[in-house]
């Protein structure tokens, strides 16, 4: 494996999709290869500050704007 | 699910809200997840019997979310506010057409990313499709790489942090961004996202590894060894 391929696989490389063999292979590579391992560690890293994130709350008006409009369509359903 | 994998590792910091920012610092009252998947089908079968409260029980439990997700497709405020309204309002009126093959929530989702995907479109006419055809084997090998330190979320305050996401993210080229913030934020499966946006899975797998990658590279400005903070 050299390194285009290895980009080619990040991404079921650290979504966990690889075959065990492509796996292997793909890790003897980054034993090696200090560049690579710096590309998977910090696409990981990129993924994992917006993965982690919490919702906002929502704005008080935007919140009840969209209570009040689903209550009108309640209020039409039950007629 | 990567972010599922991605856990186990000691990393994190939280993310965006301002006008710009729409992802946020991590909630200590957030319903877990899996305690929120387990009563869904009952909330739904409620709701789909005439159960007027079992279905703002579930809008609460995800309005949050959804604005997050029309918020990171549209980036525009009055957008994301009317395509997450108009997507609750429509659930509500196909509700009886929800087989239940799927979560309640990820279809959901696919409701809000078209709703949010055509206020997108009208407000950018011809400058994104989906459809468009992927790139070739184009070198996407990053270059002139940098060590980003021990910890960059350490090295910025959250406020600085979000800042910073919501930046690169909004950079992002909109067909590029929709594939991420389904996938990686919203957590949908390939399959889901494909699904969901009516593209391919070879075309969900291309645009996820380049997007990952175009924001790794918008990341590294800052996180660099050496960066300006």
């Amino acid at each position: 494996m050299n390194c285009q391929d290895l980009i080619q696989e990040l991404s079921n490389f650290i979504d966990g999709e690889l075959d065990a063999a492509s796996k292997q292979e793909l890790e003897s590579h980054l034993k090696e290869c200090t560049e690579c391992k710096l590309v998977v560690d910090q696409t990981k890293k990129t993924v994992r500050l917006f993965c982690d994130s919490e919702p906002i709350e929502l704005p008080g008006e935007v919140r009840n704007r969209l209570h009040n409009a689903l209550r009108r369509k309640f209020k039409e359903a039950a007629h | 699910m990567l972010c599922a994998n991605l856990k186990t590792e000691t990393f994190g910091a939280g993310l965006l809200f301002s006008p710009r920012n729409f992802l946020s610092t991590p909630n200590p009252h957030r319903l877990a997840s899996a305690v929120a998947r387990e009563d869904e089908h009952l909330l739904v079968a409620a709701a789909k019997s005439g159960d007027a409260t079992a279905f703002e029980e579930l809008v609460s439990r995800y309005e949050r979310k959804i604005f997050r997700l029309t918020m990171n497709i549209t980036r525009n405020r009055e957008d994301a506010e009317d395509a997450m309204q108009d997507a609750f309002l429509k659930s509500y009126s196909h509700l009886k057409t929800f087989q239940g093959d799927s979560r309640f929530y990820t279809w959901l989702v696919r409701i809000a990313a078209n709703e949010a995907l055509m206020r997108l479109r009208k407000r950018r006419p011809g400058q994104f499709s989906l459809d468009e055809p992927i790139e070739g084997d184009e070198d996407l090998m990053p270059r002139e790489l940098q060590d980003w330190g021990p910890g960059p979320e350490q090295r910025f305050a959250q406020t600085e942090m979000r800042e910073i996401l919501s930046s690169v993210i909004d950079e992002l080229e909109p067909d590029y961004r929709t594939v991420f913030v389904l996938r990686d934020i919203e957590e949908l499966s390939t399959e889901e996202t494909a699904d969901a946006l009516g593209i391919s899975v070879p075309a969900v797998k291309s645009r996820l590894l380049r997007s990952r990658l175009k924001l790794r590279q918008k990341l590294d400005r800052y996180f660099k060894q050496g960066a300006t903070n």
